[in-house]
C-alpha cells in the first residue's frame, strides 16, 4: 500500500516537473516574441516598410533591406529548389540501397550540419573571389542556396517516402515508365509536402546573416539593385548593424525593434502557410 | 497452348528461397485462385507474370514464365509492353489522386494515346465492364479519392482494363472491402472471365470456391496441389491441402 | 482495337523518347552530385587558404628584426617578439641571451636618433645609419622594412619561425593585428567556443528532455497539437533576433544581477544558445521517444508499472541513443552558431576564466574580423584556418550522430 503511494507520488512529482518545464519553454518563446512585438509594432507602419533609411539609419524605413532580402530569397530558391528536388528524386527513386545512395545521403547530412559562417567563408572564397562575382546578389544567393539545398533534398526524400509503394506499382503495372510514373503520379502526390518544406527553407534563408556578411550584404545602401551583380541591404544584417555597430545605437533602437518585428512576422507567416498546406493535405488524403 | 505457364520457377529474395520449383499451366479465359497461409508465396508468384518482382532489390529468378507460349523474361520482351498485356489489381484500393476519368485514362495516356474521342470511349466501356458506370457517370471529373472503398476497387479494375490486357492479376482484391462490395467484385470477376484470363489471390475459401475454375494451394513456397476447384475443395489429394481448407492451420 | 494501340506509337517517337528519358535521368543524377561536390569544394577552398597560414611568417609585411652582431640571441618566436615590444620582457637573458637590458627601436623612434638632413630627402642614408646605430648599441632590437637593411650590414637579422600548427592550436594569444609580430593562438577561441556551447547544453538538455517527454508521453494530444508548431516556430526564428533579444534583455539583466562592469559575457552567450538549442533537442528526443514500440510500453503497464515507471525504465533506455544524438546535435548547433553569440558575448579574445567575463568563439571571430582582414594576408588565412577547425568539429559531430542513429536502426 505504501509503495503504491510512493509510486503515485513520484509519478505526479515527475509529471508536474515536466509540465512546468515545458510551460517554461512556451513562456520563453512567448516572452521573446511578445517583448519584441510589443516594443516594435508601433514602429512598423506603411512608411517603415516603403521608405529609405534616413539620418544615419535612425529614421525613415527599411525598404531597401526588405527588397534585398526578397532578392536573396528568390535567387537562392531559384537555385536550391530545382536542384534539390531533382536530387531528392534521383536519390529516392533511382538509386537503390547502394553505396552511392548512402554516400550521397551522408554528404547531404554533412552539408546540413556545416555552420552558416563556414558557408559564408566558402561563398566568399569561391563566388566572390575565385569566380569574381564580387559582393553581389548572385554570390549571396548561391551561398544561401547551397545552405538551403540539404533541407530541400531531405524534404523531397521524405515526401517521396511517404507515398505508398502500391501507387508506383499500379502505375508500372499499366505500362508506365519510371519517368512517367514520377511525372504523373509520385511527384504530384509529393508536391504539397515538398512545398511545405520549401516554405520553411525560405524562412531559414530569410533570417540567415552569417552567410551574407561577406558575400552580398551592404551596411547602408539607400537604392535598389539593378542587376544581380549589385550589393543589397538585407533585413537580418540590417538588424545586426543597427543594434551593435551603428553610429547611434541608442537612437536607432526603434528601427531595430521594427526590423526584428518584420523578421518575426516573415517567419510566423511562412510557418502558418506551411501548416495550412499540411493540414489541407492530411484532410485530402483522409477521405480515402 | 496454355495461356500462362510457369516451368520450374525458383525465386530468391536475397538468401530467402520464396518460390521452390513451381510448375503450373493455366488455360485461356479461366479463373485460377491461389490459396495458402500467409507468407507462402502467393503474391510473389502472382507478381512474376507482370515482372513486378523486378522492382525489388536482390531478387533472383530462375526457370521459365510463359504467356502465350513466349518467355516473358527473355531479352526480346519489353517490360512496358508486357505490363500492357497483363493488368493488375492490388489488395488495397489505390486510385491515383486524380479524377475518376483520369484514373481510367491513365494507362492510355502513358502509352502515348492522345486521341480524345478514343479515350472517352474507352473510359466509358471500361467503367461499364467494371460495373461502375452507373454510379460514377455524373462525377467523372470528381476526385477518385471521394469514392467508397468498393467503388475505388472497381475503379482500379476499370483502370487495369483500359489498356486491353489479356491477363488480369488480382492480389486479394476484396480483402479490404465490406461484404456487399465483395459480392459485386466477385460478380464482376465472373463476368470478366469471358474476355480475360484471371489469376486471383484470396484468403477466403468461399470466395475461391465461388469464383474460380481451378485452385492452386501453396505452402512454404511450394505448389502443393493444383487442380480444378471442385476437386481441391471436395477431394484434395494432399493431406496439407485438406488440413488447410478444413481450417486446421493457416 | 488492339491494332490501334500498336499503331499510335510509331518507332522514331519511341527512340526520341528514350533519348529524352536518358537525358533527364542524366540531369537528375548530376544534380544529386551537387551536395557531394559542394562538400568537396568547401574542403578544398577552406583548407587551401587555411593551411597556407603555416607558410607565413608572423612578422607584419616585409619587416625584419635586426639585432646587434654581438648579441647571443639569433632566434626569436612570435610570442617573444610581442613580449619584447610590449616591454614585458626587458632583459635579453629571458630569451636566452646575456644579462643585458633590451633597447627597443621602432620607426617611430627615428626622429629621436636622427635629424631629417642626416637621413637625406629620400631616406637614402637611412640603411647605413641604422646599421651603425644597431652596432653601437649591443642591447638594441630594431624592426623596420627590409628595404632599409644595409646591403653589407654588420648587424644581424634574427630568424623568426613561421606559424606552426602547434603554436596556432596551442597559442594562448589571439592578436592578429599585433605589431610587429601577429599573435595567432586559437586556444582561447576554441576554449571559448566549447565553454559557451557546453554550458548552453547543460542548461538546455534537462529542460529539453523534460519538454520532449511531456509532449511525447504525458500531454493530451490537443496540447501536443499546440506545442509542436510553437516549437517549430522557435526553431525558425533567425539567430539575429535571438541575439537582439539577448542584447537588450539578457545582457543588462546579467549585468544587474551580478553587478558587473559589462553584461556581455559567456553566460549571456550560453543562455541565448540554450534557448536556440531547445528546438533541436526537443524534436530529436521526441522522435526517439515516439519510436519506442507500443507493445513494449503496454507490456510494462500490464505488469502494474505506473506510466512514469514505464517511461524511465522502458522508454528512456530504449531511446537512449536517440537522446544522445539530440544532445550531440544540440552541441553541434551551438558550436556553429555565429550571430547571436557575436552580439552578446563581448568578444574578448582572452583565455576564458569565468563565465561572467566577456569571451569569444570561433564563429564570432570569423564574422567580426573577416571584413577587415586584407584578402590573402596572414590574418585572412588564419581566419580560414579557424573555418577549417570549425568544419572539422562539426563534421566529426555529424558523423558521430549518423553512426549513433544507424545503430538505432540496426537494433
Ligand atoms: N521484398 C521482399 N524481400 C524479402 N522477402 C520478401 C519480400 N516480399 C516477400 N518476402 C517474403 O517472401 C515470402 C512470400 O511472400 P508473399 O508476399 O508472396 O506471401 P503471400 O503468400 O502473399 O502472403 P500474404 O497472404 O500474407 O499476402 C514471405 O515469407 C515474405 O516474408
Ligand atoms: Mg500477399
Amino acid at each position: 500500500m505504501q509503495s503504491d503511494l510512493k509510486k503515485i507520488l513520484s509519478q505526479s512529482i515527475a509529471f508536474w516537473t515536466f509540465r512546468i518545464l515545458s510551460l517554461a519553454v512556451m513562456g520563453i518563446l512567448f516572452s521573446i516574441l511578445g517583448f519584441i512585438i510589443v516594443k516594435g509594432i508601433g514602429v512598423v507602419s506603411w512608411d517603415f516598410i516603403t521608405k529609405m533609411p534616413e539620418d544615419g539609419m535612425t529614421k525613415g524605413g527599411i525598404y531597401p533591406a526588405i527588397i534585398g532580402t526578397l532578392c536573396l530569397i528568390a535567387g537562392s530558391m531559384l537555385f536550391a529548389f530545382p536542384i534539390g528536388v531533382m536530387s531528392g528524386i534521383y536519390i529516392f527513386e533511382y538509386t537503390k540501397d547502394s553505396w552511392y545512395r548512402r554516400f550521397v545521403q551522408l554528404m547531404t547530412a554533412n552539408l546540413a550540419g556545416v555552420p552558416s559562417i563556414v558557408f559564408g567563408l566558402f561563398g566568399m572564397a569561391l563566388f566572390v573571389n575565385k569566380l569574381g562575382f564580387g559582393d553581389s546578389i548572385l554570390a549571396g544567393s548561391l551561398t544561401l542556396g547551397l545552405l538551403a539545398l540539404p533541407v530541400v533534398i531531405r524534404t523531397t526524400e521524405e515526401a517521396l517516402k511517404a507515398i505508398d509503394n502500391s501507387y508506383r506499382e499500379a502505375s508500372y503495372a499499366l505500362g508506365a515508365t519510371k519517368l512517367q510514373t514520377i511525372k504523373r503520379v509520385t511527384l504530384p502526390m509529393a508536391l504539397p509536402n515538398i512545398i511545405t518544406g520549401l516554405i520553411l527553407s525560405i524562412g531559414r534563408v530569410s533570417g540567415e546573416t552569417a552567410p551574407i556578411l561577406f558575400t552580398v550584404a551592404a551596411y547602408f545602401l539607400p537604392k535598389l539593385p539593378t542587376s544581380v551583380f549589385d550589393q543589397v541591404m538585407a533585413l537580418p544584417y540590417h538588424l545586426y548593424v543597427i543594434s551593435t555597430s551603428g553610429t547611434n545605437i541608442a537612437e536607432s533602437r526603434g528601427m531595430a525593434y521594427g526590423t526584428a518585428v518584420i523578421l518575426i512576422l516573415i517567419v510566423l507567416i511562412l510557418n502558418i502557410i506551411a501548416n495550412i498546406i499540411r493540414r489541407f493535405l492530411t484532410k485530402k488524403y483522409k477521405t480515402n | 497452348m496454355y495461356k500462362i505457364e510457369s516451368k520450374n520457377v525458383n525465386l530468391h529474395y536475397g538468401s530467402f528461397h520464396a518460390l521452390k520449383g513451381i510448375n503450373m499451366a493455366i488455360e485461356k479465359n479461366t479463373v485460377t485462385a491461389l490459396i495458402g497461409p500467409s507468407g507462402c508465396g502467393k503474391s510473389t508468384f502472382l507478381r512474376l507474370f507482370n515482372r513486378m518482382n523486378d522492382l525489388i532489390d536482390g531478387v533472383k529468378i530462375e526457370g521459365e514464365c510463359l504467356i502465350d507460349g513466349k518467355d516473358i523474361y527473355s531479352k526480346s520482351i519489353k517490360i512496358d509492353d508486357l505490363r500492357k498485356r497483363v493488368g493488375m489489381v492490388f489488395q488495397k484500393p489505390n486510385p491515383f489522386p486524380k479524377s475518376v476519368f483520369e484514373n481510367v485514362a491513365y494507362g492510355l495516356r502513358v502509352n502515348g494515346i492522345t486521341h480524345k474521342n478514343f479515350i472517352e470511349e474507352r473510359v466509358e466501356v471500361c467503367l461499364k465492364q467494371a460495373a461502375l458506370w452507373d454510379e460514377v457517370k455524373d462525377k467523372l471529373k470528381k476526385s477518385a479519392m471521394a469514392l467508397s472503398g468498393g467503388q475505388q476497387q472497381r475503379l482500379c479494375i476499370a483502370r487495369a482494363l483500359a489498356i486491353e490486357p489479356s491477363v488480369l492479376l488480382m492480389d486479394e482484391p476484396a480483402s479490404a472491402l465490406d461484404p456487399i462490395s465483395t459480392a459485386k467484385i466477385e460478380e464482376l470477376i465472373y463476368d470478366l472471365k469471358n474476355l480475360y484470363t484471371i489469376i486471383i489471390v484470396t484468403h477466403n475459401m468461399q470466395q475461391a470456391g465461388r469464383v474460380s475454375d481451378s485452385t492452386a494451394f501453396f505452402y512454404l513456397g511450394e505448389l502443393v496441389e493444383f487442380d480444378s476447384t471442385k476437386k481441391i475443395f471436395t477431394n484434395p489429394t494432399d493431406v496439407r491441402t485438406q488440413n488447410y481448407i478444413t481450417g486446421r492451420f493457416g | 482495337m488492339r491494332l490501334l494501340l500498336v499503331l499510335v506509337k510509331p518507332l522514331p517517337l519511341t527512340v526520341i523518347k528514350k533519348i529524352l528519358n536518358k537525358t533527364i535521368e542524366g540531369v537528375l543524377m548530376l544534380s544529386s552530385t551537387i551536395t557531394t561536390l559542394t562538400v568537396l569544394l568547401i574542403v578544398l577552398f577552406l583548407f587551401k587558404e587555411g593551411v597556407s597560414v603555416f607558410k607565413e611568417s608572423p612578422l607584419d609585411g616585409d619587416n625584419v628584426i635586426v639585432l646587434n652582431n654581438q648579441n647571443d640571441v639569433n632566434h626569436l618566436s612570435a610570442a617573444d617578439i610581442k613580449k619584447i615590444f610590449d616591454q614585458e620582457t626587458t632583459n635579453w637573458k629571458l630569451v636566452g641571451g646575456a644579462n643585458d637590458s633590451i633597447l627597443l627601436f621602432t620607426f617611430n623612434d627615428l626622429s629621436n636618433y636622427f635629424s631629417e638632413e642626416e637621413l637625406g630627402p629620400e631616406f637614402e642614408y637611412l640603411p647605413h645609419k641604422m646599421d651603425s646605430l644597431i652596432e653601437a648599441n649591443p642591447g638594441m632590437i630594431a624592426v623596420f622594412s627590409k628595404k632599409y637593411l644595409d646591403k653589407n650590414h654588420k648587424s644581424k637579422v634574427a630568424t623568426i619561425d613561421n606559424i606552426s600548427p602547434k603554436t596556432f592550436l596551442l597559442g594562448k594569444e589571439w592578436f592578429p593585428t599585433a605589431n610587429p609580430a601577429v599573435q595567432l593562438g586559437v586556444l582561447p577561441l576554441i576554449l571559448g567556443t566549447l565553454y559557451v556551447s557546453i554550458v548552453a547544453i547543460l542548461i538546455a538538455l534537462p529542460i529539453g528532455l523534460a519538454t520532449a517527454i511531456y509532449i511525447a508521453e504525458v500531454a493530451h494530444p490537443k496540447i501536443r497539437a499546440i506545442y509542436k508548431p510553437v516549437i517549430e516556430l522557435l526553431a525558425g526564428i533567425p539567430s539575429v533576433v535571438y541575439g537582439f533579444f539577448g542584447l537588450i534583455v539578457i545582457v543588462p539583466l546579467i549585468q544587474k544581477i551580478f553587478d558587473l562592469p559589462v553584461g556581455e559575457s559567456g553566460l549571456a552567450g550560453a543562455i541565448v544558445l540554450a534557448i536556440m538549442a531547445l528546438p533541436t533537442i526537443i524534436t530529436v528526443t521526441e522522435d526517439a521517444l515516439r519510436n519506442t514500440p507500443r507493445a513494449m510500453k503496454e507490456a510494462s503497464l500490464a505488469l502494474g508499472a505506473t506510466q512514469w515507471q514505464t517511461i524511465y525504465k522502458v522508454v528512456i533506455p530504449y531511446s537512449a541513443s536517440g537522446i544522445s544524438a539530440a544532445a550531440i546535435l544540440g552541441i553541434g548547433r551551438a558550436i556553429g552558431e555565429t550571430m547571436a553569440v557575436l552580439m552578446v558575448t563581448g568578444n574578448a579574445a582572452v583565455m576564458p576564466h569565468s563565465l561572467l567575463e566577456p569571451l569569444r568563439t570561433i564563429p564570432a571571430t570569423i564574422a567580426a574580423e573577416l571584413g577587415e582582414a586584407p584578402a590573402n594576408g596572414i590574418h585572412y588565412k588564419a581566419l580560414f584556418g579557424l573555418g577549417c577547425i570549425l568544419f572539422i568539429i562539426t563534421m566529426v559531430i555529424n558523423i558521430w550522430v549518423e553512426t549513433i542513429s544507424k545503430r538505432r536502426v540496426n537494433r
